[in-house]
């Protein structure tokens, strides 16, 4: 069945790895992103197993095939390209039809499939026009229709809603998922935004250049960051600096900058003296008015507000200087106003501590 | 001082009447000199026309060399394209860093001059010395078939630059998905690389087409009064009026007939290939696939790049410099080295052509450029609205299309009634009207590529129009200007059959290598002193000037200071 199997694949371009070491499984049927900020290979790796690029090293696998060596017709996969790369010469519908026509089916047997699909995405007008007289969402559903009739029992989706805009793109991902389960494929979905990753896949493998830090359901990528960098590129996160002065069982105490003391779950047994982050999602936390002590609590002012729709976003300076921010609700909780004086609680177990980075906190959190 | 110039051209340019003033002035030139003359021109004489209806043998000559011209011209254009594709996908689509060596040697054939070119393909194919030494008598006699190489080896060139340059452009992206889809590499290029890269194939066709048509000198040395096509045969009858052999009447109907039909042929046959190319589709072909896959991987792959490599080297590259080998026979031989450098016996009259040639395709470049630019800019901004552009665009081409001894013919009999006309103006007004589109072309093509936006935004932040002009247009376009430039001084250097047909007493350089190779080779009018080793050099020679001048252009573009 057709899982797809990357063996410490290894791309150059020059000096740079486009991908060091690659290993990664996607099992059958699994709706699969590669999720990673511009330029951390994740285009590089989808051509791959495309076979649309050569690798350096490594072995790629279909089901139980190696395929590495073979040309990319020989590997039944559908790739649906960023820019569509709807041939401009033929309409929509002979798009569409291209896969049957040149796998040499007869031209009944092509309508047939070329019906079939384009019924699952949703088009049935505007057959006979060409790509540039389409709108960006048709193009996208002709793109998408025409990977399918050609198939492959595995669809590979390099950023398919990136040009559309954010409406339609809310729209269409949950489609894409819906027909890639319908029809029982295996597929594999890049895009360098978090929330459509986290919404609409099984697993998800985390990427920073050339390399995969995490593989993960959305969920446990979300409440399990394994490094400062996915807690980062996942959802949000506070991050603050200090060192462990004290270990009692699962938690740890942290001094942060100017002799704060707050406390954490220490998963990663990092021993007393040594320096670390401590992470914590601005969801998580809760706020009271005043100062109030507490083994978990921090306190400072509010410096700004924003208002964003459902949440409002506080930004507190705290009492030895570092910078918090913390989201609530905006409908359901009185407004705090910029100047007053805060505690922010949060609960211990949501908040991890990382060793700190060898090249720094703000080195390892941008992209 | 130069801000003050920058000041007042500024001011000028803001002006609208100015800006029009200056692109009806492009129009009105391009009318009056280019396009009109050649048109006017054979028309005035249409009377002489009786003249051939009377004398049917001539006549029967005449169809029979202009149906051989439009033959060859569709064959060899064919076989470019066949041959081409295949180098031109391995220059662009190759990775190994000889390539472009590969691509710099695919040009050769087109900056040597062609009548050069004439003469080494004569010696390569048909004399001794040659590969014929290999069978004992000449391997490709002179006539149809040496026509036709000749044809292939100077059309080629041109053909492998316009595909590389489409495939360059062409967007990977489409190949790619075809290949996911399923097709193997073979089916992807025909079903979507090559109908997406269309326009620019039926461009090449074209062109190539265009300059088997008007090839007038190397034609002339390569047929050796065994064969005819239609600018040999108009050459053949003006030596022969030359000569006394016909009457002027006879000459007059004979020309004029051979051009007309020359002319208005080549209109129809272009504006068909136009139409047809455009509905031209490459049939689907159910089946093909399985068959294409075979030949798609690597050993077919190979074979095919070998074929491409060895019709490149052994049709097109070797012979055209096969000139060079008597040239450095010549070399040895100490006295002739003398005589050439201090201008003695006929080499006197080879440097006066050889300044002349050089001279004239400077004074063509720089006018080119000045009558050209504004005409560029009109046809790429549209500046007076999408159908003036396109009719202008079309008309720009026509000089092209047309057969260049028929032009010269014709701009000969239109300029003739201005008495007193120096035969340098004269020279000049023709290789103009022949040079013209190829600048205008390729500008215009590059200001295409400068978007408006960029225009635009240099104007919301204050530029004038000709500031806009120096400082986003120019720069991203003098390549093209420069590019366009050799194209119009390499063309004009070349150009033989316009030159033949409006100069008699001037002799440009290709005009004289005509000469020389006729004296040498047929006897017909012997000029004293001239012998194989003085032509092979003369050509040798030639070729090496051009190379220079090729050069010291590139080196230019390559440091920018333009
Ligand atoms: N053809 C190429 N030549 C040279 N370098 C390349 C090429 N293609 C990709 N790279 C480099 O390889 C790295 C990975 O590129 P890739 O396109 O896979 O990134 P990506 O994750 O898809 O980014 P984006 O989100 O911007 O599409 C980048 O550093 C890129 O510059
Ligand atoms: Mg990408």
């Amino acid at each position: 069945m057709p899982n797809v199997r990357v063996v410490n694949v290894t791309k150059k371009y020059g000096n740079v790895y486009a991908l060091d070491n690659v290993s990664l499984t996607i099992h059958d049927k699994e709706y699969f992103s590669l999720l990673g900020p511009s330029g951390c290979g994740k285009t590089t790796l989808l051509r791959l197993i495309a076979g649309l690029i050569e690798h350096d090293s490594g072995e790629i696998y279909i089901g139980d095939r190696r395929v590495d060596q073979d040309p990319p017709e020989d590997r039944e996969v559908g790739f649906v390209f960023q820019t569509f790369a709807l041939f401009p010469h033929m309409t929509a519908w002979d798009n569409v039809l291209y896969g049957p026509k040149v796998k040499n089916y007869d031209s009944k047997q092509s309508e047939t499939i070329g019906h079939e699909v384009l019924e699952l995405v949703k088009l049935s007008e505007r057959l006979d026009a060409y790509p540039s007289e389409l709108s960006g969402g048709m193009m996208q559903r002709i793109a998408v229709a025409r990977a399918l009739a050609a198939g492959g029992k595995i669809l590979l989706l390099d950023e398919p809603l990136g040009q559309l805009d954010a409406k339609v793109r809310n729209e269409i991902r949950y489609e894409i998922r819906r027909m890639a389960k319908d029809l029982k494929l295996t597929a594999i979905h890049v895009t360098h935004d978090q929330a459509e990753a986290m919404s609409i896949s099984d697993r998800i493998a985390v990427m920073k250049k050339g390399k995969i830090i995490q593989i993960g359901t959305p969920k446990e990528l979300y409440m399990h960051p394994n490094s400062i960098f996915v807690a980062h590129f996942i959802g949000e996160s506070n991050f603050l600096e200090g060192y462990i002065t004290k270990i009692k069982g699962k938690y740890a105490t942290v001094e942060l900058r100017q002799g704060l003391t707050v406390k954490a779950l220490n998963e990663r047994e990092i021993k007393q003296e040594e320096r670390v982050v401590l992470a914590i999602r601005p969801e998580t936390c809760e706020m009271k008015i005043g100062y109030i002590t507490a083994e978990n609590a921090l306190q400072g002012k509010i410096d700004k507000t924003t208002f964003e729709g459902t949440i409002i976003r506080y930004e507190i300076r705290l009492e030895n200087g570092d910078r918090f921010v913390i989201n609530r609700p905006s409908l359901t909780e009185d407004w705090v106003e910029i100047g007053q004086e805060v505690t922010i609680t949060y609960p211990l177990d949501k908040a991890h501590l990382f060793p700190y980075p060898e090249n720094g906190l703000t080195n390892e959190t941008s992209v | 001082m130069l801000s003050k110039i920058l000041n007042i051209l500024n001011y000028l340019s803001s002006k609208k009447t100015i800006k029009y003033a200056l692109y009806f002035f492009a129009i009105i030139i391009f009318f009056a000199l280019i396009l009109v003359p050649p048109i006017i021109g054979i028309l005035t004489k249409t009377g002489s026309l009786e003249n051939i209806f009377e004398n049917p043998e001539l006549m029967d000559t005449a169809l029979g060399a202009i149906s051989a011209s439009f033959i060859i011209g569709l064959v060899v254009s064919a076989l470019d394209l066949i041959a081409g594709l295949p180098l031109a996908w391995l220059i662009a689509r190759g990775k190994s860093k000889w390539l472009s060596v590969l691509d710099t040697l695919a040009d050769i054939p087109f900056v040597v001059p062609t009548a050069a070119l004439g003469y080494s393909l004569l010696l390569f194919w048909s004399s001794s010395g040659g590969i014929s030494d290999l069978f004992g008598h000449p391997f490709v006699s002179p006539g149809w078939l040496l026509v036709m190489l000749l044809h292939f080896t100077f059309s080629f060139p041109v053909v492998v630059r316009v595909i590389v340059g489409a495939l360059m452009d062409y967007k990977m992206e489409y190949e790619r998905a075809s290949r996911t889809l399923g097709s193997p590499p073979l089916t992807a290029a025909r079903t979507v690389t090559l109908p997406i890269i269309k326009p620019s194939l039926i461009a090449a066709f074209t062109l190539a087409f265009a300059r088997s048509l008007s090839e007038t000198g190397a034609t002339f040395i390569v047929a050796a009064g065994v064969f005819l096509n239609g600018p040999v045969f108009i050459q053949t009858v003006s030596n022969q009026f030359n000569s006394g052999a016909i009457s002027q009447a006879s000459y007059e109907g004979a020309t004029v007939f051979a051009s007309l039909i020359l002319i208005v042929v080549s209109l129809i046959l272009f504006a068909l290939i136009r139409v047809i190319g455009q509905k031209m589709k490459l049939p689907f072909g159910h089946g093909l696939a399985s068959l294409e896959k075979k030949l798609s991987y690597k050993k077919a792959v190979l074979s095919r790049n070998g074929v491409a490599l060895g019709v490149f080297l052994l049709i097109v590259l070797v012979p055209s410099l096969f000139v060079a080998l008597p040239a450095f026979q010549a070399l040895a031989t100490g006295t002739t080295f003398i005589d050439v450098f201090t201008g003695s016996g006929v080499w006197a009259s080879y440097w006066q052509s050889l300044f002349l040639s050089y001279g004239l395709a400077a004074v063509v470049t720089v006018l080119g450029i000045l009558l050209g630019l504004p005409m560029a800019i009109l046809i790429a901004r549209k500046t007076f609205g999408k159908i003036v552009s396109g009719v202008l665009d079309t008309l720009i081409n026509i000089p092209i299309i047309v057969p260049s001894i028929a032009l010269g013919i014709s701009l000969k009999f239109f300029w003739s009634n201005i008495s007193g006309l120096p035969e340098f103006i004269l020279l000049v007004f023709a290789h103009l009207a022949i040079t013209y589109p190829y600048f205008v072309r390729s500008m215009s093509a590059a200001m295409e590529r400068i978007t408006i936006d960029m225009e635009e935004a240099s104007k919301t932040l204050g530029a004038k129009p000709f500031t806009v002009f120096k400082s986003i247009v120019w720069p991203i376009t003098k390549y093209s200007v420069l590019s366009g430039a050799i194209i119009v001084f390499t063309r004009s250097v070349s150009e033989t059959g316009a030159t033949l047909a409006v100069a008699t007493e001037l002799q440009t350089a290709p005009v004289l290598i005509v000469n020389w190779v006729n004296s040498v080779r047929t006897g017909l009018s012997t000029i004293v002193g001239v012998n194989e080793l003085t032509v092979g050099l003369a050509c040798g020679l030639l070729i090496l000037f051009s190379f220079i001048i090729l050069l010291i252009l590139r080196l230019l573009t390559k440091k920018g200071n333009v």
